[in-house]
Order: C-alpha cells, then structure tokens, then sequence
C-alpha cells in the first residue's frame, strides 16, 4: 500500500467531478487529495489525485478511471520526476506581545506569506509539498491552530514532457 | 422550426429504432406527441421496468439497441432495474427519460428524481440535455456509445422543456462520433497474440473458457473453429451458453457453481486456460486462489479493466474478439494430438453426468429436455433467475448464439417474461419461451396486460413448486431446513391467464407434458403452462460458495459396472454424454 499520483485530463463538463468521485467511493478506493482546475488544453480540465492502494488496486482504478467517457487520459506519475506543491491557508492563534513574533519567525523559515491580521490571529499562506506543509501545521500546532485549509496537491512532470490526450 | 421531441424521434429513425418500450406520463408528454404518427412502433409495457427489460431483450435477441421510455420520477426510478441489469450483462441499450422543466431542476418539484446521479453507478454514460439544440448531437452519441465497445446502457434525460422547445435549425452532425475520452481497442496487440499462440501450441491440457462475449462479438464461428483446430474442450459461462452447440464433441457445458462436474474438473487440471470474453466471476471461479490452478491464463477482452481484476493472467489481450480470434485463426497451426487429454475429459463425462432421477415424479429438467427436444434446441429461450434458470442452462441444448437470454450478473427476478416479449419483437419468426419459477413469474405478472392486448405469441412455462425455490434450496443445505419465508401460496395461474384472455393449461403428471409443450407450441398467440413439479427438487451439482469448483455436492456418480456397459452408446448418434436420466 502506498500513495500514487494520478495526473488525470478530463472534459470540463458538469458532473465529471461526479462520475470520478463515484467511482471511487462505488469501488472502494482511497482517495487522499483530489484537486481540479482548468488546463491549457480547451474544454479540458486536469485532476491530480492521490490514492492509497497496492499496484494491483491503482491499476484497477486506471483503467476503471479510462472508462469513464468523460475521462481523457490516465497517468501514473508517481515514479517520474514530478514538481509537487499544494498551498495550505493556517489560522493560528497570534495575540500581540505573546506568541506574535514566534509565530511570524517560524512562517518566515517556511517561507508562508501572511496574508491576514486580525486582533488575536493571523492567517498564513504556505505553498509546498506536503510534507512540508505538515511540518508547519505541526510546529504551529503549540499556538493553537484555529482553522487550516488545503488544496490537495497538484502535480506537474519536470522538464520538458507533459500529460496530453493520446491523439 | 423543430421541436425537440421531433429533433429527438428523427434521430431515433436514423439509428435505425424500429421499436420502443414505454409507459408515458407528465412530462414526457411532447415526446409521446411526436410517437403518435411516427413510423416507430411503441409497445406500452404495464410496469417501466418491464419496458427496460423487454429493450434488453430486444437487443440481446437481435444484437441492436433497445430503447425504453418513461417519464420522470417514478417512472424513471422503475427503469432502473432494469438499466442495471443490462449494465452488469453489457447490453446496449438507450434509456430515454422525462424531467421536469430545467427551471425547476432542483426544486423537487413534482415527480423530479435526479435520475442522471440515481443511474450513475449502472450506466455506461448518461446525459441530462438542458437544451433543446443539443438533442440531435447526443442521440448520436449515446447510441455510439451503447453499441461499440463493451456495450452497455446510457441514459438520456430530457426536460419537458427541452423536448417542447423549438429551434430554426438543428446543427449538421458529424459522419462519425468522435469521442476524445472514448476510443475502444479493436485490434488486439500482435505481439500478444503471438505470445497467445506460443502458450497454446505447448499447451498440453488447454480449455476454452467462453463468456457472452463470444455472443456480443459475433465470435462463435471463430471460437467453435478454433476448438477444433486444436482439440479443445470448451466449456462456457452462462451468458456464454449457445456459443457452441450442446452436443459438439467438444462442448463441456458450462462451469462453476451449478456447472457440469466436468467441465469444473476439466479447468482445474488444464495447464492453459484459453479465456475469451468473461470476467472471473465469482460464480464461475468459487475461491479464486484454487481456480485452474495449474494453468496459465490467456485472457481475451474488449474492455481492459476486466482483464486482471479478479486473477492473475500471463498473457493479456484487449480487443474484439472476433477479431483477435480471425488473427489467431490465420497464424496458428492445426494440432490434433491432444487425444489423451480429451479421453480423460470424456471420461469424466460418462462417469459424472448431469442427472435427475426419472422414478416417475413430475421433474423440472425433464420438461426443460422435453421441451428441448421438442424444439429441437432452436428458438428464443429466456429464463428468470432461480433454480428455473440453473435448470435451463444445464438441460436445455442450444444450439445458436442469441437463442438463450438471461440475467447473469445482477439476477433479477422478472426479468424473463418482459425480455421474452422483447424478444418477440426482435426476431418475430422465432418461437420464445420463457422458462420461469412461480415466484420470479409474479414479479412481473402484470405485462400478461401487455401480451394479451398485442397479441405476442411468448409462451411461459412456470415451473411451479410453490417456493422461492433456489433460497429454499440454501436453507436445505446451509440453514438447517429452516424455510424461513420461502414458501408460497397455490397460484391459480391458468386462472389468471385466462382474466386476460390468454390460453393456459396446467400439468401435474409426468406423462401429461409432452402432450402439453406441444399444445403450448401449437397455441398461436400467448400460451401459460403451469407445470407443478415435485416441490423439493435442487439444482445439482453444486459448488458451496466460497468453496473450490471441484469441490461440488449433490453430483451423480455412475459406477464402474454401468460405465463399461455405456462405452457401447457412444456410436449412437443420439447420444448426448453428460446428461442422464437416472
């Protein structure tokens, strides 16, 4: 069992969410993350899911996945050489003359942006990998996290290759 | 200016719909409008799922798409049976259903059911068409769709609006679908099959093992010639059933839970499983890790997802089979020394027949023989789901591909009668029997409404034993004879029958049956055929669930003695080794 990376291209439809959503919760596959958006390809949308399964079960999910008309092209990126980055939104508790300035050393080490004050919080914004983003939410964990939100990741191949429709 | 009800009846005709299963309703009402003077016959079915039965019927008989159609809400939900059936069966077929006005979707207005995300996990697609310009486009497609590739059924939802609103013009449609997310594989991989080739020409103990996608490519002539280039026993699934005829030398009958000790013997001692359009189901395999479990897999199917899912396969080919088959025909050598092999099969078939006891008492597979040799094997013949179908699969010799329809993997019950009245329609010179149990038959009693008032000529025989006779036949075995609510009530189907103007008659004696399928088959128009058999009858052999297919219960065993005697039927050109009266 472990985590694969599908770069998925589909038609930006109604329902495509839908159809693929389904089929995964129909089949009984884990999804970790599901982030979608528009691509550079018109009518088309790119999905990067990340499911938990052994070989057998993410191959299954492949070609169920292809069957799907809505559905373009299938890729399995987990092995190739891929930029990974996921952006995270972290309310945490920040109250001025106390944990304030700890908490703004420790976005500036993670390179989070702050993106809002308020009274007694601030937001911040931090874009990485997953890994990192964990790190962050863990050390900021002690302030007290009031809110945290995530994208799920998104996934491109490095250099030159990309994921297109196979015609 | 066109509406789209019009827009939407024209495109049927072009996909060449002759006929449509319906019940109409609210806002299906534009569509019904535009049926009443069109050339395309319209069946009203008394139930809607009877409708998508009778569509899947149709298509199943004559290999073209059915179309059923019904309303929205309650209407559209009682398709849905039947959708799923045609789903796990891959048929095609078009489900055409009404929705409310696309400025009410949502608003649970009256009789809205979102029947797009209802179907979603039993469609092969669907669409919810939210304006009327799109209609012609997606007519197109979804009949494109439903017949290429594995089958299978999609859905088209059409809000009243959309099917009442006009256009000036409908947009010119492509000559052919294009789909840039749908592209079936054809052509099997030449390299794969040449790896096929090599397997099977070392192959010592190989077997066919053929499913409906023999039936669905058209592939039987293919299948057949390549079993006896080779030599090859061949054994079927049930939706495989017609593919070869029951008495070619070569034919095992089918496999798995209620197959022939045989054919379950034959697979678990070949070393190459040649698997041509099946999926590994778990009625066929038993336990997985104990199915041919010295043998390596050459699997053969249009959709690549089934290739894998369940069993390890050494070499995978996706592709139609007709096709793969013509390849593999053309390249690979003929090799008849596999003499040893087949004396071993054949002498599990003299040693291990199908059997019932003939004493007398009034049994199922006796009248399903009777009525086999009565039509020679030929003719449409469906059947319900229970020990009524298992009965049929294994006493009933068919002998062509399409003469056999059945619900093999969601088993609905009812299925039978609607389907044979499809059936009907598809290929009306053919005589159609539905062989059903009394408990599956009043699952859709209601469309004798439908046959009385067309007149179709489908013939039932109810193999009555006043049960559900296929759970009663679990509790026997596995819950202790505790007939926990599967006992039902003397129906007085004649009766019945009779309300609506239809022919029946009822036996209750072994010797009254052949007189009786012959009264029935001679009956022009409908025919009820009430047949009380002996109550307890079980459907043998069986393999327990879970359990190794070689591992079956309630088999015949013929002792030595009588074996040395039989070796001397084997000149008669009438004898069929395997199945025994005993």
């Amino acid at each position: 069992m472990k985590a694969h990376t599908l770069s998925v291209l589909v038609e930006n439809r109604a329902g495509v969410l839908t159809r693929v959503s389904g089929l995964f919760a129909r089949r009984g596959f884990n999804i970790e993350s599901l982030a979608v958006g528009a691509s550079e390809l018109p009518g088309m949308s790119r999905m990067t899911i990340v499911v938990i399964g052994d070989d057998a079960q993410v191959e299954q999910v492949m070609k169920q996945l292809n069957k799907l008309i809505d559905v373009i092209k299938v890729s399995d990126i987990t092995e190739s050489e891929i930029v990974d980055r996921e952006l995270a939104l972290i309310k945490v508790n920040a109250e001025p003359g106390s944990s304030r300035s700890e908490v703004m050393q420790i976005a500036s080490i993670f390179r989070a942006q702050i993106v809002d004050v308020g009274a007694k919080t601030v937001v911040l914004q931090v874009a990485g990998d997953p890994g990192k983003i964990e790190a962050l939410e863990r050390l900021l964990r002690q302030f007290g996290v009031k809110e945290l939100i995530r994208t799920g990741k998104i996934s491109m191949l490095r250099g030159a290759k990309t994921v297109q429709p196979t015609k | 200016m066109k509406t789209g009800a019009k827009i939407l009846v024209e495109g049927l005709q072009r996909e060449g719909v002759d006929i449509i299963f319906g019940y109409p309703g609210g806002v299906i009402l534009p569509v019904y409008d535009e049926l009443y003077d069109s050339p395309i016959r319209h069946i009203l079915v008394r139930h809607e799922q009877a409708a998508a039965h009778a569509a899947d019927g149709y298509a199943r008989a004559s290999g073209r798409v059915g179309v059923c159609l019904a309303t929205s809400g309650p209407g559209a939900c009682n398709l849905v049976t039947g959708i799923a059936n045609a789903y796990m069966d891959s048929v095609p077929m078009v489900a055409l259903t009404g929705q409310v006005p696309t400025s009410l979707l949502g608003n649970d207005a009256f009789q809205e059911a979102d029947i797009t995300g209802i179907t979603l996990p039993v469609t092969k697609h669907s669409y919810l068409v939210k304006r009327t310009v799109d209609v012609d486009r997606v007519v197109q497609e979804a009949f494109y769709i439903a017949r290429t590739g594995r089958p299978g059924p999609v859905l088209i939802d059409l809000p009243k609006d959309v099917t009442a609103g006009q256009i000036d013009e409908v947009p010119p449609l492509p000559e052919k679908v294009h789909l840039r997310g749908y592209q079936p594989t054809l052509k099997g991989h030449t390299r794969q099959i040449d790896k096929a080739i090599e397997l099977i020409e070392k192959a010592e103990r190989p077997v066919i093992y053929a499913g409906g996608g023999i039936i669905t490519s058209e592939a039987s002539g293919e299948m057949v010639q390549l079993a006896e280039r080779l030599l090859c026993p061949v054994t079927t699934t049930l939706m495989g059933l017609g593919s070869i005829p029951c008495d070619h030398p070569l034919n095992l009958g089918m496999l798995g839970m209620h197959g022939t000790a045989y054919a379950n013997y034959a697979v678990t001692e070949s070393d190459l499983l040649i698997a041509l359009g099946v999926r590994f189901d778990d009625r066929v395999t038993g336990k997985l890790s104990t199915f041919a479990p010295h043998a390596q897999i050459i699997h053969v199917d249009i959709d690549p997802a089934e290739i894998g899912k369940n069993k390890k396969v050494d070499v995978p080919i996706v592709g139609d089979l007709r096709s793969v088959l013509q390849t593999m025909l053309h390249r690979m050598k003929k090799r008849d020394d596999r003499k040893h092999w087949l004396a071993k099969v054949r002498a599990w078939m003299r040693k291990h027949p199908l059997s019932y006891k003939s004493d007398g008492c009034l049994r199922p597979q006796y009248v399903i023989q009777e009525l086999s040799n009565l039509l020679k094997g030929e003719g449409i013949i469906v059947s319900e789901v229970g020990q009524n179908q298992m009965w049929t699969a294994q006493w009933y010799c068919f002998r062509n591909p399409r003469s056999w329809l059945s619900s093999g993997g969601l088993g609905t019950m009812g299925y039978g009668f609607p389907a044979a009245i499809g059936a009907h329609f598809a290929r009306p010179d053919e005589t159609v029997v539905d062989i059903a149990g009394d408990g599956s038959f009043q699952m859709n009693i209601q469309e004798l409404g439908t046959v009385a008032a067309n007149n179709i000529p489908v013939k039932v025989v109810i193999l009555n034993n006043m049960f559900l006779g296929m759970v009663r036949q679990w509790q026997e075995l596995f819950y202790d004879h505790r007939y926990s609510y599967t006992e039902l009530p003397p129906v007085d189907f004649v009766g019945i029958a009779k309300a609506y103007g239809i022919d029946g008659l009822r036996v209750e004696q072994s010797e009254e049956v052949p007189s009786a399928l012959r009264t029935m088959i001679e009956t022009e128009g409908p025919f009820i055929l009430d047949v009380r058999i002996e109550r307890e009858e079980n459907v043998f052999p069986m393999v327990p669930a879970g359990a190794a297919i070689n591992e079956m219960i309630g088999g015949h065993v013929v002792p030595e003695r009588e074996l040395e005697l039989a070796a001397a039927e084997e000149g008669d050109a009438t004898f069929r080794p395997g199945r025994k009266a005993v």
